[in-house]
């Protein structure tokens, strides 16, 4: 190891700090508004410390409804993102994890069609094709449902290349052991391979919530109703930089609801997150 | 590779594809499809009847004026936020990789951005230099600068770039990360010891050295600016003031929902396709050449 001066040392440090306050301030001042009375917000500069409405402006916006978003709770708004980033999470997963299991373990005809029908959806986002997208849910009478919001997200193949790549890496010996004790498929694929792929669903999970609760376009197209917006949508509904009657304070504390729970899965589960977002890239 | 061992069913492993089949095939290829028919059809204004006419709707949208500045500024967006956040990550990395002490603390504190959504980022952003209620932007003016994004162009185009490339570097600096630590320590040892100092040291050895990681970010951060982002302008600009900010993507969106030419706005998606998969096709070219030599 090279020695360093310590002034580097105490440069990189103070680079990193700086770094971490770009990084950190709009969503720390996100907070301190969140705390603040409408007037104070209304009034820059706003102070750099949190104010003591914390109480006041987080219960009325869980409890009391916002008017401008059709006074729907923001209770209700977190209930539909959650079950839409917990529904692509966990969607996207199963049935990616069945069709690699399919395609890496067993010998039928078509497979490699079936791979490559698969496959080609890597490359294109639901952004390059949603009108037409759209126009299927309107036939198919998915819109305002939760359905809707889910299941054309989970029409992608990183997740299951990610398994393809994981299962081709498991011996065969493992099969043949497996088979030799008479295992069938179900056996070999809950009692083996369950366990085995433990991490990478982990990792596949954080990735896919955190993607599935940033959404925008597609919740933004597929909701009318306001009982079915997602947290984010309702966010934007509530801004009006035009006029004046903004319910600031309560968007700020809207904000803040918004960000923190992604925030926790990535912090808390930050080995997988690193890992998904390394391997996933792949 | 050897032959696998696999189970000899015959029926399940179609059962096992079968989800995933049926929803690629209803939510992608058949929306896919109709992408590509609609984007030869053309209707008249009060949608009564339609035509085909093969790719006079390519030939129309490209040599529209308003597309051709959205592909401009597509062009100074996506370059504009890949470079700036790639730069600050860069420069982070670097640093933490010379700290010792707090390294995890300070990964923990610049990962978390990456799970803001991008709206909300834009959002953020707008609020604090927003002209009437932004405390930065309050400051900004009491140096005597005119700021005002929701009238100039320019500064509403900083404010984009700003907002998508602050969500953007936590993920660059993760990879950054990743790719010093795989720079062999004994090169930039020998290096010192032929009096290289650490400036020199980083830009003949290190800086070479992640040029892949370099080469796949820009792609990631350039599919990232094209298509991720429609949040940020859509909250923060509306592709306003003007069409200064008018991305390719909110322009297919503009022009399929809110304008309702529905011929043009499928020539959209369907260029847009193509852009896609030329920069896929870059991105795995990239992949394989990291096998061969990597």
């Amino acid at each position: 190891m090279i020695g360093q001066s310590p002034l580097r040392t105490v440069i990189a440090h103070a680079v990193l700090i700086l770094g971490i306050l770009i990084v950190a301030f709009p969503i720390y001042y996100t907070f301190v508004a969140s705390t603040q009375t409408l007037q104070t917000i209304l009034r820059p500069p706003l102070p750099l410390l949190p104010g003591d409405q914390f109480w006041n402006n987080y219960t009325e916006a869980l409890f009391g409804g916002v008017g401008r978003i059709g006074g729907v709770s923001v209770g209700r708004l977190l209930l539909n993102t959650t079950v839409m980033a917990l529904g692509i999470a966990v969607g996207k997963i199963f049935i990616s994890i069945l069709s690699a299991y399919a395609i890496v373990f067993f010998r039928f005809p078509l497979r490699m069609t079936f791979f490559w029908l698969i496959f080609i959806t890597l490359m294109l986002p639901v952004e390059v094709r949603i009108l037409p997208t759209y126009k299927v849910m309107v036939d198919l009478g998915m819109i305002d449902t939760y359905a809707g919001l889910i299941i054309p997200l989970i029409a992608s193949a990183t997740a299951t290349l990610l398994f393809r790549q994981f299962f081709m890496t498991i011996p065969g010996e493992l099969v043949e052991a497996a088979r030799v004790d008479g295992a069938g498929p179900w056996r070999f694929f809950f009692d083996i391979l369950l366990p085995l792929s433990r991490t990478n669903i982990a990792a596949l999970f954080v990735i896919l919530f955190i993607y599935g609760w940033t959404q925008y376009l597609w919740p933004l197209l597929v909701t009318n109703s306001s009982n079915m917006n997602t947290i984010v949508i309702a966010l934007r509904k509530m801004v009006s930089f035009a006029d004046a009657d903004t319910q600031w304070h309560l968007v700020m504390v809207t904000a803040m609801l918004a960000i923190v729970p992604p925030i926790l899965v990535v912090v808390l589960m930050q080995r997988w997150f690193v890992r998904g977002l390394v391997d996933s890239e792949k | 590779m050897t032959p696998r061992v696999v189970f000899p069913n015959k029926v399940l492993p179609y059962l096992l594809v079968a989800p995933q089949l049926a929803i690629t095939l209803v939510f992608f290829y058949w929306p896919a499809g109709q992408a590509f028919y609609q984007s030869m059809l053309r209707q008249d204004p009060f949608g009564l009847r339609t035509k085909f006419v093969w790719f006079a709707n390519f030939r129309k949208v490209l040599a529209d004026p308003a597309y051709l500045n959205s592909i401009k500024v597509t062009v100074v967006f996506s370059l504009a936020t890949a470079i700036v956040a790639m730069c600050v990550a860069l420069l982070l990395a670097v640093m933490a990789e010379k700290v010792v002490r707090g390294k995890g603390l300070y990964r923990t504190l610049l990962i978390w951005p990456y799970a803001v959504a991008p709206a909300i980022a834009g959002m953020l952003w707008l609020f604090l230099f927003n002209p009437s209620i932004g405390s930065l932007a309050y400051m900004l003016r009491s140096f005597g600068i005119a700021w005002d994004p929701l009238l100039n162009g320019t500064h509403a185009m900083i404010l984009l770039v700003s907002a998508a490339a602050w969500k953007q570097i936590s993920y660059n600096f993760l990879f950054f990360v990743a790719g010093l630590q795989a720079v062999p320590k004994a090169l930039i040892e020998a290096a010192a010891m032929d009096g290289a100092g650490e400036t020199k040291r980083f830009w003949t050895i290190v800086f070479p050295l992640l040029a892949p990681t370099t080469f796949f970010l820009l792609v990631v951060n350039t599919v990232y600016a094209l298509f991720d982002t429609f949040g940020i302008v859509h909250a923060v600009t509306g592709g306003g003031p003007g069409k200064t900010t008018e991305t390719l993507v909110y322009k297919v969106y503009n022009d399929g929902f809110v304008n309702l030419i529905l011929g043009d706005s499928a020539a959209q998606s369907v260029i847009l396709m193509v852009i896609v998969i030329s920069l896929t096709a870059i991105q795995f070219r990239y992949v394989e050449r990291k096998v061969h030599y990597g």
